[in-house]
């Protein structure tokens, strides 16, 4: 008994069928093959599935990939160009705002998401915008000072002009007309 | 070695460029176990659990299983009788008669899908006899407490171990130095307490995977989230051995991880994975831990209880300890039984302590097994010792500073087990956190119901191996002058990678950037025994260092044959070869580095450089006499280091903030000092959580009642302090690369006894019990110390 839906993934769109409780996660790890996402406790606790769907921050392991038909979703991979960094992942690369890397992906997402809509946060709210991502190296000081230092430099108004976040809230509809559909 | 250059001229070794691993963990191109592809055939496997603490196994049904379509396989112990553990074999594969553990794996169902075989799992009926239980480690020493290994004089150890028959004691380390006796009768005070500390977990946030896959010629390969690929391939060779398989057939690949704190060193889950691979030969199969196993079915940081005695004369000379450990280790002691022989090697923490009486006391109960976590038993007895001097301190009057500063060891001062201690810069640590938390000055609270206070503890740490521990390392150069280092350390979170390129950078003079550090790979790289004990840096350091200057010296060689240089005159700058007696000269690195040079007559001199570099501290023994614990050199050398906070308390909920931490720590040399800071903010954190609120807690039948992130609560960027401050004290190491010792453990083991002392300092009440959680606090305040010692109440 599968469903087909349709996904936007990092701009492309997937048309797959999926069974009622096939979870996103893993039909963006196993069918998409889209790795950033990560699985760390199955039960929203930790955040590191973190994927944004139509640029809000979701756990990718709460959402059936029903749920997700005629959604977009983004990744950490569809952030910027292949090969290019959004102002924020190279904020956190200059100031080693990562250790083990495995939190990394949901918590650059959830910074964008907040940066979306606050390009000029307190320390306070970058706090509260990742206190859903868990992260058990870094002591989270140095990703807040990595977000701070973005900020500083202008990083949201950047990705804005360079479309970094505009991308984050395209929805699934706009890539149907046409588009090559990959399944 | 050659002469390396002084300090002034370092080029990248104190510098901190940016870690080599950066783009990909940020663009999410980094790959961990769980995210290798291996396609259609890959196969799924489930455990069957036991679901008591202590039971014997009358009969396993597996033909219900067995039937469910899509399951290829079930097995149990009478598949694989073998034993396994890294320090004393005491523990099977699969239970073997017996389950000493709620959770431990009775049997394993291998299936084309994850959900099929947790399904079959759950359909193998397996009948208990279910056997007295004992969870405390206490009782487990009690005359009418059940014995859970009998057999246990015949388990194979290490020849530092002291199991004794008949008990559940699977090993003790005694320490005896000087006149106890005499020292307590000289002490003009004597405090006498005891100190409880609970089970923790590591929380890496990626669970344990493993993924076996032997070939149909019969070749295993492992790719495991791991600390440990080498001493892993160990261990499955020995458990393998019945099967014919030996070191050569079997292959451990370790990618990156996404955190390890302990939990990844040794053999926990992945020796599954080995076995399973072998017999669906030609299939991969491959395991995932849930979270709840990653809390019931790894190691954890093992329990104690600690009684400590301490003399001291009216001007505040120590002049005795008595220190007895008793530690909860788990149902197996393979991993935990070295953590309690680390804690009793140096239990006097770092001190000058003329008479000493240790006892640290391994011992077996129903709980899971214990292993190493981050400190490796010193932040454990550190809460009592760190809580006792500022104790006694305060008894005698005396600052706790001041106390610590005249008592604090030195180099050259004698050691527990008689050897000398290192050079180390511990009065610069405790005079810089001092100067940088206000030590003395008191803060205003923001509100009357509110009170602040600072405390104060230092740290010391050995990295705890054994006495032939090595590490060695490959390296080649490549046409362009880039180079790949092929080394076993792993990259657990701390930079292992950047530094190791930092190293060959330095002694090269190729930029980092240039320089590719791969994940190890046992058919390929070069061994170390493991990412533990914050020894990498110091060990495999050594190890690619010695690596780069025999690349240097095969390059000076080349050069010389080939142009008739001086070798002695030769030296690298820029990628380039040049010579001190003739300044216009030089040679790109790229001219030669592979492809030779070209003499006379068309003749070339030289070839690709490769070289490789080994390094085993060759000054340590583990020989000593068990009877007093002297003899020997276990222990490599310490790092030492201070910290303090700044705190305040609410005096109606208990809640401690923390305002401000500043930790000094001895890295002798910080070859990245950026990475460092981030080990120290790291630590810092995750001690505190230890400290005011993390805990494993269980019910009376041995069962985790908090194993999800729900319950068990890791603190968020929320919970931080307002401020934390790094601070480097670099007294170099002799035998350290460059200087440098580790420092990653270092930075969350005085956490705890530091929020106790200040919590004391604040509210005026002495928690002898971790987590300092704020309902402790609170009670502590309107019911009395004693009344949340062993608060809340347990099974």
């Amino acid at each position: 008994m599968k469903k087909t839906v349709h996904l936007v993934v990092n701009g492309e769109p997937w048309e797959l069928d999926v069974a009622p409780n096939d979870v996103l996660i893993e039909v963006l790890r196993d069918r998409i093959g889209v790795k950033s996402p990560k699985i760390g406790c199955e039960r929203g606790d930790c955040g590191s599935c973190t994927v944004l769907l139509d640029g809000r921050s979701v756990r990718s392991c709460l959402v059936l990939a029903i749920e997700a038909d005629g959604h977009a979703i983004t990744t950490v991979e569809g952030l910027a160009a292949p090969g290019h960094l959004t102002p924020v992942q190279q904020a956190f690369v200059d100031s080693s705002a990562f250790q083990c890397g495995f939190c990394a992906p949901g918590m650059v997402l959830s910074v964008h998401e907040l940066l979306g809509h606050e390009p000029n946060p307190t320390r306070a709210q970058v706090e509260h915008a990742i206190a859903g991502n868990l992260c058990r190296c870094t002591g989270y000081h140095p990703i807040v000072d990595a977000v701070m230092t973005a900020v500083a430099a202008g990083a949201a108004e950047r990705a804005i002009r360079d479309g970094t976040l505009a991308a984050v809230g395209a929805r699934a509809g706009h890539a149907d007309d046409g588009a090559e559909v990959q399944a | 070695m050659g002469a390396l250059p002084d300090a002034e001229a370092f080029r990248v070794i104190g510098a901190s460029p940016a870690r080599i691993d950066g783009p990909e963990k940020i663009t999410g191109a980094a790959r961990y176990v769980d995210d290798l592809d291996f396609g259609p055939d890959l196969l799924h496997g489930a455990i069957v659990e036991s679901p008591h603490p202590h039971a014997r196994i009358v009969r396993i049904d597996t033909s219900a299983a067995e039937c469910v379509p899509g399951v290829v396989k079930v097995v149990t112990g009478n598949d694989f009788p073998y034993k396994f553990g890294l320090y004393m074999q005491d523990r099977h594969v699969f239970a073997q008669d017996v389950v000493r553990f709620v959770g431990e794996q009775v049997a394993a169902v291998i299936a084309r899908t994850p959900q099929i075989a947790k399904r079959a799992a759950q359909l193998v009926k397996v009948e208990y006899e279910p056997l007295p239980a004992v969870l405390d480690q206490v009782e487990a020493l009690s005359a009418g407490s059940p014995i859970l290994h009998p057999d246990l004089a015949g388990y194979h150890h290490v020849p530092w171990f002291f199991p004794e028959a008949g008990t559940n004691i699977a090993h003790c380390r005694k320490i005896r130095k000087g006149d106890l006796d005499q020292g307590f009768a000289e002490a003009d005070l004597v405090l006498e307490d005891t100190y409880r500390v609970p089970r923790y977990a590591h929380c890496a946030i990626e669970p344990h995977v493993v993924v076996g896959y032997q070939e149909l010629s019969g070749h295993l390969t492992v790719y495991a989230s791991s600390q440990s690929p080498f001493t892993q391939r160990n261990g499955f060779a020995q458990a393998l051995a019945p099967l014919g398989l030996t070191h050569k057939d079997i292959r451990v690949v370790a990618p990156y991880v996404g955190g390890g704190f302990g939990g990844k060193a040794g053999v926990t889950m992945e020796i599954l994975g080995a076995v399973l691979a072998t017999v669906v030969k030609g299939h991969p199969i491959k395991l995932r831990w849930t979270r709840e196993q990653e809390f019931c079915n790894t190691y954890q940081r093992v329990g104690l209880v600690a009684r400590l005695k301490v003399g001291v004369k009216r001007d505040g000379t120590i002049t005795a300890l008595e220190h007895t450990m008793h530690w909860d280790a788990g149902a197996y002691v393979e991993y935990g039984a070295n953590v309690v022989n680390a804690a009793g090697l140096s239990a006097t923490g770092p001190y000058r302590v003329p008479n000493v009486k240790i006892d640290s006391v391994c011992i077996y109960t129903n709980l899971p097994p214990c292993g190493a976590y981050r400190g490796f038993g010193y932040p454990e007895f550190l809460f009592g010792v760190e809580s006792h001097m500022t104790r006694i301190a305060e008894q005698l009057g005396m600052d706790p500073v001041e106390f610590r500063r005249k008592n604090a060891i030195r180099e050259g001062d004698a050691l527990p087990y008689g050897a000398t201690m290192n050079p180390n810069g511990l009065i610069e640590a405790i005079d810089r956190v001092s100067a940088e938390i206000g030590w003395g000055k008191s803060a205003e609270p923001s509100h009357p119901h509110r009170a602040t206070g600072k405390g104060f503890a230092l740290l010391w740490k050995a990295p705890a191996m054994p006495p032939n521990a090595a590490s060695s390392a490959f390296l080649k150069f490549n046409e362009d002058a880039s180079i790949n280092i092929l080394a076993s350390g792993m990259e657990i979170g701390q930079g292992y990678l950047t530094v190791m390129a930092q190293i060959a950078s330095e002694i090269l003079a190729v930029p980092v950037s240039k320089i590719r550090v791969e994940t190890p790979d046992t058919d390929r790289s070069a061994y170390e025994w493991q990412t533990v004990g914050s020894h990498v840096t110091w060990g495999s350091g050594n190890a690619v260092k010695k690596a780069a200057l025999e690349a240097r010296d095969k390059i000076f060689d080349t050069v010389s044959r080939a142009l008739c240089f001086e070798k002695e005159t030769l030296y690298l700058e820029d990628e380039k070869v040049k010579c001190r007696t003739w300044p216009a000269w030089e040679l790109p690195l790229t001219d030669f580095i592979i492809n030779g040079i070209e003499g006379e007559g068309g003749y070339f001199r030289g070839g690709p450089i490769l070289s490789s570099g080994m390094y085993m501290p060759e000054f340590t023994s583990a020989a000593s006499d068990p009877a007093t614990g002297q003899g020997g050199h276990p222990n490599v050398h310490y790092t030492v280091g201070a910290a303090a906070a700044d705190i305040e308390i609410d005096r109606q909920t208990g809640r401690v903030h923390v305002k401000k931490v500043a930790l000094a720590v001895d890295a002798g040399k910080a070859i990245n000092p950026t990475l460092v800071r981030g080990q120290v903010t790291g630590g810092v954190v995750q001690g505190l959580a230890t400290a005011l609120y993390e805990e494993m807690r269980y019910d009376d039948n041995g069962r985790q009642l908090n194993p999800n992130f729900t319950d068990y609560k890791l603190p968020t960027a929320m919970d931080t302090p307002d401020e934390i401050v790094p601070i480097l004290v670099e007294v170099p190491q002799p035998e350290g690369p460059f200087g440098a010792r580790g420092i990653g453990e270092q930075t969350m083991i005085p956490m705890a006894p530091m929020i106790a002392n200040a919590v004391a300092a604040a509210v005026g009440v002495r928690i002898r019990s971790m987590p300092i959680t704020a309902e402790k606090v609170a009670l502590a305040l309107t019911r009395g110390e004693d009344f949340v010692q062993n608060w809340p109440p347990g099974p």
